[in-house]
């Protein structure tokens, strides 16, 4: 499934989800009819990034940058393979 | 300690449900307003409801279901969602599509309308329309229409009875025509109006099987086209349902006289005061008030509540269900088979597979109906 993203492709929040910080929650929450999603803190933080303009390498650098870390790519890479199963995200 | 682990101190109100009305077009017999709904005092103005949206949201609530009645009904519904939607809300719409105009669906979605759930409330004669393709058809087609031309996701719910769960693969035949994406083929749950009509209202057990196989078949068939939910009436289950995922744990009721309750039939209950938004803040509503507070945690429960060991996963079932088979909303949920009012679960189901109620008229949900039923003639 993971083998049919093309590799300089742009993840961006699927249609059916809206994704908002909830301040009362401290969290990132995916919303959907009659429906939400909490994410916790990595989840949030790379659905953010999710915005249909950075390729998957450019959301791992900069994660890395934000959060002083290095190595996120298979972090990342797992993630993006959950979320597409959940059509949290296209592409 | 037991006591810690079912927490007394929820979190925020995460869901509101703003019943804007209990005017109707329609008379389901299963309907699950109040008996006494005609009784009910005036309706919350346009600046009472803001103000509660904006209490709400500030308290944390996220969604928020604009209900009824038939919500369309009120003129401001477009006044309010826009405000629901500019404060962060995410605003979904629980209609019969009774009202839905293009006008009103193009306003809706440039006020921000997020989601459309279209219901099939049907009764008999409704029932009899839908499955002649007449003029129910006609207007679910429309406002299905309307739903997809506007780009909200197609959401249908049907409620489920004796009376039409033999033709379940119609309905879910029509859903797939009308281009729905879920279905809810929910099964009515045996309060207020649907519990006056229970007789004739509740499937054999032999009905609520075929029907399971049907919906699976069906799921087999469609695939990822449609998402079929099957909701079974809990008297056919031996563990109760976790209702509303706990007593004032996410869910807000606000009816349309401004009551605040922790779900739509709570006000039945006895010896409980349940706050108005027009004189309390929803924040305070929710943390502070006895109504909301009374069962939480676990420090209610009483045998065989207490010791079970499924009581994390249950919270003892529904208070209001509790309350309207045992006559003590305290007591276990009477669906549990460990309940010592079981037997009137067992009962009721004996009652449908010999018949009772075949010649029974339903009771339809009006107005002079409930002030008749409240003046106790009937």
């Amino acid at each position: 499934m993971s083998a049919a993203v093309a590799a300089d492709a742009c993840p961006r929040v699927s249609r059916r989800f809206r994704l908002q910080w909830e301040e009362a929650q401290s969290a990132w929450v995916l919303l959907y009819p009659e429906g939400m999603v909490k994410l916790n803190q990595s989840a949030g933080e790379i659905m953010r990034r999710c915005d249909g303009s950075r390729t998957v390498p450019a959301i791992v650098a900069d994660l890395e940058q934000a959060f002083g870390a290095s190595g996120l790519a298979d972090d990342v890479a797992k993630f993006l393979e959950l979320a597409r199963a959940q059509q949290w995200i296209e592409r | 300690m037991s006591a810690a682990s079912i927490p007394a101190q929820p979190g925020p109100p995460l869901w509101l449900l703003a019943e804007l009305t209990y005017r109707c077009p329609l008379h389901c017999a299963f309907c699950y307003n109040p008996v006494d709904f005609a009784t009910s005092g005036p309706e919350l103005s346009t600046d009472d409801w803001l103000r509660v949206l904006r209490e709400a949201r500030a308290a944390g609530s996220v969604q928020c279901g604009f209900s009824g009645g038939e919500p369309m009904l009120r003129d401001d519904l477009e006044v309010l969602v826009a405000e629901a939607h500019r404060l962060g809300f995410y605003t979904n719409l629980l209609t019969s599509g009774v009202g839905l105009t293009e006008e009103r669906a193009a306003a809706l979605k440039a006020a921000g309308l997020d989601h459309i759930q279209l219901s099939f409330q049907d009764s008999t004669r409704e029932l009899n329309d839908f499955l002649s393709h007449t003029r129910t058809f006609d207007l679910k087609q429309r406002v299905a229409a309307l739903i997809k031309d506007n780009g909200w996701p197609m959401v249908m719910n049907c409620v489920i009875h004796r009376l039409n769960i033999d033709y379940i693969d119609r309905i879910i035949e029509m859903a797939v025509e009308l281009g729905a994406e879920y279905l809810e083929l929910a099964n009515s749950q045996y309060y207020s109006w649907a519990l006056l009509n229970r007789d004739q209202l509740l499937p054999t057990r032999e009905q609520l099987e075929r029907a399971e196989r049907v919906t699976n078949e069906y799921r087999e068939k469609y695939g990822d086209r449609i998402r079929i939910f099957f909701v079974v009436p809990d008297y056919y289950e031996t563990r109760p349902k976790k209702c509303m995922n706990g007593w004032g744990n996410v869910f807000l009721t606000v009816t349309p006289d401004g009551t605040a309750l922790p779900c739509h039939t709570a006000k039945m209950l006895p010896g409980l005061a349940f706050p108005n938004v027009r004189e309390m803040g929803v924040r305070e509503i929710w943390y502070e008030s006895e109504g909301f507070n009374r069962y939480r945690g676990d420090g209610w429960m009483k045998e065989p509540c207490r010791t079970c060991p499924d009581k994390e996963k249950d919270l003892g079932g529904c208070r209001c269900q509790a309350y309207m088979l045992a006559g003590d909303p305290a007591a276990a949920d009477p669906v549990c088979d460990k309940s010592p009012a079981h037997g009137l679960v067992v009962e009721a189901l004996a009652r449908v597979e010999s018949g009772a109620g075949r010649n029974v008229p339903l009771v339809f949900r009006d107005p002079a109906t409930s002030r008749r039923l409240v003046a106790g003639e009937s």
